[in-house]
């Protein structure tokens, strides 16, 4: 073990760089960019945290892992310490390690970065994450049955979170799920060269092993069966349905052949592994000159699969030039995506254009795209959400030749889990109207949490809604007079 | 009641309607409890599977059961109809999409069109329970394609039966009788539904247009998930896009954008022939034979 250093020299520790694979190299795979430390520089990166008494890191996370504790056990070679640390808060390590903003949490409020380079916490972890995958050191456990029932509707962030949550409490859950395999938007929107599908499946079978938690995949709530009857069943129910439903843009020629949601592609390349086609039934067609439409992660997310499908084609056929546009009408600085992601997408040779608007997709006589039609956009003034407002420069049409427009736009709830639910508001954007620290909702012993409530946002701000809404349905179950 | 994730589902009987045409009774509790006339289910055979959608022939409640009707046209076809009773599929979800709306309008048609034959079924029972007046129409291209008559005879007063090649029934496409019914106006048609190949539903709305007869259509557009997450299955409608799985399946056919409908349809014709030469490669190789490793 090394010696205990004093903080000035631990200050001069410089910053451990993830291995990731080579940007030549990975964009024409589908395996995972970010490689993961090795236990020596999980160490020594674990040595650069100060241990501040009154550590800001922590207000910077949506579920308040306990970082500076973990952190402490991972330097001093305590595998199992950190672990146990990890899980007081975070059931999930290995995902959220992997697709958490840090930079605008955590690590965001790191003091380190005030002068320099914060601790990477979401590179330790994720190795922490990893290292519980492989070893099992410290299964989940459920406390003493308490005989209630809870019924979580979607296994996604939000759902598997609160189900863990509940689980560990002694309730029996009953995770619904309408998709063929559990996970949500972990399986079928994030790509797995940036969250391998083995952690996702990894992280939620040793949870449901732990903690007998039961998932019914293929379950339609609001179909199958609606909310009033899960009432009927079940003591409590969490709605985590997430926020599925694609947005278009209102322009011309959305329905021509080759535009398709960022969704749909996501869906076809991620849950269908098209990009195994034929060995998987479900294809993928994806043109030379492909246009993805928005800038947040979902926008770098399909824009690198399409990077790869490209180079997998290129591979096969040979052939012409192939290229991956992203249009944003804003600037560089208002990009909405996780930092890394836009940098990843960049060294994988994604074309940025910015300032730039479509206003039209324009087919050939076979209706197939031929061309996305554009306006220049420049920035004015700021506008509701505190960003430069967009405003479109006069005369400044072009064509840009496409083949294949992705729309990123942002996706809203799916309206179907409400059908048949008397007195569950929801609100004009169609989200279930719920109270943002309990998550209950207008209607009694339901509860909903992440996007379904919020739009769409990030894993772990649904995981921290969970596991808020969690506290308050266990507070329910033991003591309903109490809670109330 | 419930199943689980582990769980696969049992197929219970097979039935060959005809050469190219089967017949599946699967065992899905979960869907059948409220399963309606006019709503489909996704079927994936394996891990390597492709969500299908299908169209619900028909359900009984007390046992549990769906029944699917399906051609042979793609690989994921072919493999499930090479697939025995004892034999399960992964993935069986639904009901999805919105049931036929079923009242008693006066007098209805319904047209059934080759393997449209087997969704138009569940929904001329509904409508002849409702106490309506049903005409049927069931047309395939030649005898042998043809299937379920008397099922549909029985659920109608009168029933038309024709063959494009006049190998059995009327010689004629079914948008003719249409258009007889539609002439003659003491017939009083209130409403028509229509069910078969896109092309077929496109040449009946075209038919029943002028005489400005309510015409249902249920589509069966490319979906990946079924689920109104994807809208891969839009279609373009007079008051704009819909999606098919969530919106649909049936809709008003005289706003429908056809010929956007048919050209969205044949996005991966490719494909799916690329699919067919590596599942029959496939199955010379002896890899993935039943879909049962």
């Amino acid at each position: 073990m090394m010696a205990e250093l004093k903080p000035a020299e631990r200050m001069k520790i410089k910053r451990h760089e993830m291995p990731n694979q080579d940007a030549h190299v990975r964009r024409s795979n589908f395996d995972e960019v970010a490689l993961g430390y090795s236990s020596e520089t999980a160490k020594e990166e674990a040595g650069r945290c100060l241990q501040c008494k009154d550590p800001k890191c922590v207000l910077g996370c949506p579920v308040g892992v306990m970082i500076p504790q973990f952190i402490k056990a991972l330097r001093e070679g305590d595998m199992e310490k950190a672990i146990e640390w990890m899980k007081v808060k975070n059931n999930l390590p290995a995902i959220c390690g992997r697709v958490c903003p840090q930079e605008s949490q955590c690590e965001g409020n790191c003091i380190l970065g005030k002068k320099g380079e914060s601790v990477a916490i979401g590179r330790l972890e994720r190795f922490v994450g990893d290292y519980e995958l492989r070893h099992r050191t410290c299964p989940l456990v459920k406390s003493q049955k308490t005989g209630k029932r809870v019924a979580v509707v979607g296994s996604g962030p939000a759902g598997l979170t609160c189900a863990v949550d509940l689980g560990r409490e002694g309730h029996d859950v009953t995770i619904f799920e309408s998709l063929h395999g559990p996970g949500g938007v972990l399986i079928y929107g994030i790509p797995e060269f940036r969250l391998p599908k083995s952690v996702v499946s990894g992280e939620v079978n040793y949870a449901v092993e732990c903690l007998g938690i039961d998932i019914k995949t293929d379950h339609v709530i609001g179909r199958s069966f609606t909310l009033d009857e899960l009432l009927n069943e079940f003591d409590a129910v969490f709605i985590g349905t997430g926020a599925g439903l694609p947005s278009f843009m209102r322009i011309p020629g959305i329905n021509l052949n080759g535009v398709m949601s960022a969704n749909e592609f996501l869906t076809r390349v991620n849950l269908m592994k098209a990009y195994q086609f034929p060995a998987y039934d479900t294809p993928v067609k994806l043109g030379k000159k492909v246009a993805v439409i928005g800038a947040g992660n979902v926008a770098m997310d399909a824009a690198r699969c399409s990077i790869r499908l490209q180079a997998l084609e290129a591979k096969k056929n040979g052939g012409d030039r192939r290229e991956v546009h992203i249009v944003y009408r804003r600037s560089k600085d208002e990009v909405p995506a996780r930092l890394e992601e836009f940098h990843h997408a960049e060294e994988e040779g994604v074309i940025f254009c910015f300032l730039t608007s479509p206003v039209e997709i324009l087919g050939d006589d076979k209706r197939n795209v031929r061309a996305l039609r554009c306006v220049k956009m420049e920035l004015g003034e700021p506008d509701a959400s505190g960003r430069r407002r967009p405003v479109e420069i006069r005369g400044s049409e072009f064509e840009m030749e496409v083949d294949t427009v992705i729309m990123a736009l942002g996706t809203s709830p799916n309206p179907v889990v409400f059908v048949d639910a008397a007195g569950l508001e929801r609100t004009i954007h169609g989200t279930a109207l719920a109270d943002q620290e309990t998550g209950r909702t207008t209607k009694r012993r339901v509860w909903a949490g992440g996007d379904v409530v919020t739009g769409a946002a990030t894993v772990i701000s649904a995981m921290g809604a969970g596991k808020r809404a969690a506290a308050d349905i266990n507070t329910f179950l033991k003591d309903e007079a109490a809670w109330e | 009641m419930i199943r689980s994730h582990e769980e696969m589902y049992a197929i219970l009987k097979k039935e060959a309607l005809t050469p190219v045409t089967k017949l599946m009774e699967i065992a899905a509790p979960h869907v059948s409890r409220k399963a309606k006339a006019g709503q489909f289910v996704i079927v994936r055979i394996d891990e390597f599977g492709e969500r299908i959608p299908l169209t619900i022939a028909d359900y009984n409640r007390e046992q549990g059961t769906i029944t699917i009707i399906f051609q042979e046209l793609g690989k994921s076809t072919m493999h499930l109809g090479r697939l025995d009773p004892g034999d399960t599929v992964a993935s069986f979800a639904g009901p999805l999409g919105h049931p036929t709306e079923i009242e008693n309008f006066g007098t209805v048609v319904c047209i059934g069109g080759g393997v449209g034959i087997a969704p138009i079924y569940p929904i001329a029972r509904a409508l002849k329970e409702a106490g309506n007046r049903v005409i049927s129409i069931v047309g395939a291209r030649t005898k042998n394609l043809l299937f379920w008559e008397e099922k549909m005879r029985a659920v109608s007063d009168e029933l038309i039966v024709c063959t494009d090649d006049g190998s059995y029934g009327r010689k004629t496409l079914v948008t003719e009788p249409i258009k007889e019914l539609l002439e003659n106006t003491g017939n009083n048609v209130a409403k028509i539904w229509a069910i078969g190949p896109a092309i077929m539903m496109k040449f009946v709305t075209v038919a029943t247009k002028p005489y400005n007869v309510p015409t249902i259509v249920s589509l069966n557009t490319i979906m990946i998930d079924g689920t109104g997450m994807c809208g891969g299955c839009r279609v373009l409608l007079d008051e704009g896009a819909q999606f098919v799985c969530v919106d649909g399946p049936e809709f008003n056919g005289h706003k429908v954008d056809w010929d956007n409908l048919l050209s969205r349809l044949s996005f991966y014709t490719d494909e799916e022939k690329e699919a067919v030469e590596h599942y029959h490669k496939c199955r010379i190789d002896g890899t993935r034979a039943k879909g049962k490793e």
